[in-house]
């Protein structure tokens, strides 16, 4: 049997750099008034080499999205393509893409050296050379000398290691990673991060990898595409989708932000005041019309304290974290913003309850969402 | 007066106690296995080293006859040993049909048993119940109930014969198929139960890396699915096999007397035939086929699984 990933591709692929890619993909289930729309009608294109995060609350369709690459499930409207070729109706077993699972799915009958080598068998690999891969494989996640154990005698991390392993050994044009860390603890986790970064360079292997940890999202990719509802709400590298939110969910969903409604005011060249109930804030002005309704997004990062200009405001606590210190704060008129000051070394005071003073934000921070 | 228990004697007292209320505590469940398994069984085992009385059960005298009777026959005219072939065509006989249910019943009883368990769970209950309501009625009645099926003029053969599909009766009944397919309508629902069981076990996330990593559908069957749910495909094959082997009833009412199983040999040699050792050694020679198979049983699923 020829390997699915030797296979020529059916037809010329006008897209080269394209590994993966759903076309208007639909998933439903259920019918009538029972209709789920698990996904609805989403367009993804994951370029080669890439570490791709589909990220979103449970339920936002991400994992349904991964099952239609995998071929687990079948699309109920548009098409997934792999390297430009439609695989819509191939099954798993006929694609080379590859799924370390979120329980990992090991499977309990066989060792860890066989767990490794079940793809290249089922391909027909001849034994040496499914022998010498696995090795290599072994070797790729640190696991040399755990080939004869049994899969139930490895701790959770090692169980982590040797499905990916698993996955990563028939070379797949794309692996596909559904929440593969959300069993470990926060330190295995955090290494394993670093693990998966490194073992995706040394393979050149496209990742899809499927998370709700915004942290881990940021820290991981080359680029995010967020969820929710079954759509995907934006799509763009970590600092865009954080400094850049498309909406308010986004801008809510990853990191914290504070949220300022408000009014669009005078518009002079390409500013634009926004009148908030505090005062007003100059922004940039594309886009806006005059008398529209708006909501600012500011980082907490982005907030400045001081006492000549700004909108004034009243402190109402102080939560300390050790690296910085979040300060709450009640604008005039009542929106509350909270403000993240770095904890320096001879700053050890913070500002009383009830301090007044004046907050500002650092310019080209603030994002206008419109409502 | 030795001093009052050392702290050493005081304990050994109270273990002693200790083994003496366990004791008491667990004599009912013994007796009931004296009197219920072991001493009925070591009766037949002595009846089976005693030689036949006149018109039936047995004169107090030690022979190993009976037992050298189930493979050996001596001829009446000239009084040569030779094998006796009429008893081993019934163990034969016994042993084939046995295996062919257990067999029918693993072909039918695995797709019954995966259906059932990838139901919502909501639904598994009725279906599990519908497997079992055969159980309700009378074996007696259930096995008339196929010979009424299967018969001449029966409702198979009547509806082929009006179908066009065959000129005369297919003769079915009192034959070795009747008996095969009592057997495994009789049998069936012990297969599906412990297979069902294994199934729900079974973690279907395992099938899908299975088919995720190049595996067909038949190869994950054979690959994934198979090996973990063989505990339970043992269970019901030992289940059905040993029932079947000493099935009395259903090769009665379907075989029609002709072809006997070792049940219904066994059977005769207590009545007509009037040798009650023969009989005895003949149950002893069953118990032993059954107890080679559990054994067989206990060694497979013990070895593949180390844990649990």
């Amino acid at each position: 049997m020829v390997p699915p990933s030797l296979q020529p591709a059916a037809g010329p692929s006008e897209t080269p750099r394209i590994a993966v890619e759903a076309r208007n993909a639909s998933k439903a289930f259920g019918q009538g008034d029972a209709l789920t729309r698990a996904l609805d009608d989403v367009s993804v294109a994951i370029r080669k080499g890439e570490f791709f995060t589909l990220l979103g609350p449970s339920g936002c369709g991400k994992t349904t999205l991964l099952r239609l690459i995998a071929g687990f499930d079948t699309p109920t409207g548009g098409s997934i393509l792999l390297n430009g070729r439609d695989i819509t109706a191939d099954p798993p077993n006929r694609r080379p893409v590859n799924t370390v699972f979120q329980s990992y799915a090991l499977f309990p009958h066989l060792t860890v050296l066989q767990n490794i080598r079940f793809g290249l068998d089922m391909l027909g690999r001849k034994r040496a050379e499914a022998d010498a891969r696995a090795a290599e494989m072994l070797a790729l996640v640190r696991l040399e000398g755990f080939a004869s154990r049994r899969t139930a005698q490895l701790s959770g991390g090692q169980q982590q290691r040797v499905a990916l392993a698993r996955a990563l050994a028939p070379e797949p044009e794309v692996l596909l990673l559904d929440e593969p860390l959300s069993a470990l603890d926060l330190k295995l986790r955090k290494e394993m991060q670093r693990e998966l970064k490194r073992l995706q360079r040394e393979t050149g292997i496209t990742f899809v990898f499927v998370t709700h940890d915004q942290e881990e999202a940021l820290t991981m990719s080359d680029r995010i595409g967020v969820m929710r509802g079954g759509r995907i709400l934006q799509i763009g590298p970590p600092r865009e989708i954080y400094n850049q939110p498309a909406n308010r969910f986004v801008a809510d969903f990853i990191g914290e932000t504070n949220f300022l409604d408000g009014e669009v005011g005078a518009i002079a060249g390409d500013t634009a005041t926004i009148e908030l109930a505090a005062g007003s804030v100059t922004v940039r002005s594309a886009g806006l019309d005059r008398g529209q309704k708006v909501t600012l997004a500011i980082r907490p990062e982005q907030v400045r304290i001081g006492e000549a200009e700004g909108l004034p405001a009243v402190v109402t606590g102080n939560v300390y974290f050790g690296t910085d210190t979040h300060c709450h704060l009640e604008l005039s008129g009542g929106a509350g913003v909270v403000a993240r000051l770095q904890s320096a070394a001879d700053d050890a005071t913070p500002l009383g309850e009830g301090t007044a003073v004046r907050v500002s934000f650092t310019p080209g921070s603030v994002q206008v969402l419109a409502d | 007066m030795p001093p009052a228990g050392t702290p050493a004697t005081t304990e050994a007292t109270i273990e002693a106690g200790r083994i003496r209320r366990n004791w008491l505590l667990a004599a009912p469940a013994l007796a009931l296995l004296l009197i219920g398994a072991s001493g009925p069984l070591l009766i037949v085992l002595v009846y089976s080293f005693l030689e036949p009385g006149d018109y039936s059960g047995v004169i107090w005298k030690f022979t190993p006859r009976a037992w050298f009777e189930i493979f050996l026959k001596r001829d009446i005219f000239d009084g040569t040993l030779g094998v006796a072939d009429a008893h081993l065509t019934i163990f034969w006989r016994s042993v084939r049909l046995s295996l062919l249910t257990t067999l029918i019943t693993i072909l039918l009883g695995f797709p019954t048993a995966w259906f059932i368990a990838t139901r919502p769970r909501s639904q598994r209950a009725l279906w599990l119940f519908l497997i079992t309501i055969p159980f309700w009625t009378n074996l007696l009645i259930r096995t008339f109930a196929i010979m009424e099926v299967i018969r001449n003029q029966g409702v198979l053969n009547t509806v082929l014969l009006q179908a066009g599909l065959i000129a005369e009766p297919i003769q079915i009944l009192y034959t070795d198929t009747a008996v095969l397919i009592g057997m495994t309508y009789v049998y069936l629902p012990l297969m599906v139960l412990p297979l069902y069981a294994a199934i729900d076990r079974f973690d279907f996330r395992l099938a899908e890396a299975g088919y995720d990593l190049y595996a067909s559908r038949l190869q994950v069957l054979r690959r994934v699915i198979l090996p973990l749910v063989r505990p339970g495909l043992i269970a019901g094959s030992i289940l059905v096999f040993v029932p079947s082997l000493g099935a009395y009833v259903t090769p009665r009412v379907l075989g029609g007397g002709k072809n006997m199983m070792i049940g219904n040999f066994i059977e005769l040699q207590f009545g007509q035939g009037r040798n009650w050792p023969l009989g005895a050694a003949l149950s002893m020679l069953l118990l032993l086929i059954v107890m080679a198979a559990l054994l067989f049983y206990v060694r497979v699923s013990g070895r593949e699984n180390p844990h649990g």
